[in-house]
């Protein structure tokens, strides 16, 4: 499986680490509802299909990567910065501009 | 400063070796660098930082991921969004480069004492390289001067090439003994000369 780092380009998945669910919303620290917690720690949507996830480019730029997999036939339709604009280059891949 | 002892020093052996009956394709050298430094810029603050960059090493930095330059003495490259690798033949470059990036653009590490540099020449280095990292090293696909970010068995190792068929590798100094080795094994096949 490849994964397309916007940053370094197509890379072999074994330079990423999976960092779980990219649907999960953290409640604020200080919260005390459980039901919250509970989502944030156990529910899961699992899906035979599309997947958002987050992947880790932890042995190339390290960059923390929004992925949409899908659980079938393991086709990434998109990969992405997870903060955004700011943490891209504003710049790119320089053999990818025209 | 006190005289740096290269880890590689033990494994180190000058001369040819492997199979160099008909010719020496690979050259293999340590640099030793006197300054390794890595830059990273808040977000929003890149420009500044390369523009510090400029200032310091006269490198203007091109736009473009892992994008780099190199002068022969000074060398730069991008590893990382909005991180850069600066390394100098002379010492003191950290020091330079902690006065020009101010707090608000970002920070300065000196990894002058925690890596190694390793550089691979020769008309096989592509060759060579490519058993040990999966990523295209061909010339139009990785120019001269930019780099790349990548690790062999999780030994994290970052590569700029610094010529047609000439790379410098920067791998953790733990680690450069062992990968010195693997390198060496890698080039027998071709013939090697250790200089």
């Amino acid at each position: 499986m490849l994964i397309t780092c916007p940053y370094c380009g197509p890379r072999d998945v074994i330079e990423f680490t999976y960092q779980g669910d990219g649907n999960r919303e953290r409640p604020e620290p200080a919260s005390q509802n459980f039901e919250a917690w509970n989502a944030y720690v156990y529910d899961r949507l699992n899906p035979a299909g599309d997947h958002n996830e987050i992947w880790q480019h932890s042995g190339g730029c390290r960059a923390h990567l929004r992925v949409m997999r899908n659980t079938l036939t393991h086709e990434i339709s998109s990969v992405a910065f997870v903060r955004g604009d700011h943490a891209s280059p504003a710049r790119g891949r320089a053999e990818d501009k025209p | 400063m006190a005289e740096r002892q290269s880890p590689l020093e033990p494994e180190f052996h000058v001369g040819s070796h492997g199979n160099f009956e008909h010719g020496v394709e690979i050259l293999l050298t340590e640099t030793r660098p006197g300054s390794i430094v890595q830059l990273a810029a808040w977000p929003g603050e890149e420009k500044k930082l390369m523009e510090a960059i400029r200032g310091v090493t006269g490198l203007a930095l091109p736009d473009g991921a892992g994008g780099g330059l190199s002068d022969g003495v000074k060398s730069v490259f991008g590893f990382a969004p909005g991180k850069f690798t600066v390394t100098d033949e002379a010492e003191g470059l950290a020091a330079a480069l902690a006065k020009a990036v101010t707090p608000a653009i970002g920070t300065v590490t000196d990894l002058s004492h925690g890596r190694t540099a390793i550089r691979i020449a020769g008309p096989k280095a592509e060759w060579v390289l490519s058993k040990f990292f999966a990523i295209d090293f061909a010339l139009p696909a990785f120019p001269v001067g930019a780099g790349r970010s990548t690790a062999h068995h999780d030994v994290f190792a970052q590569i700029q090439r610094t010529g047609a068929d000439q790379f410098d590798i920067h791998v953790f100094r733990s680690f450069a003994r062992s990968f010195w080795k693997a390198l060496c094994h890698a080039s027998e096949e071709v013939g090697y000369e250790v200089q």
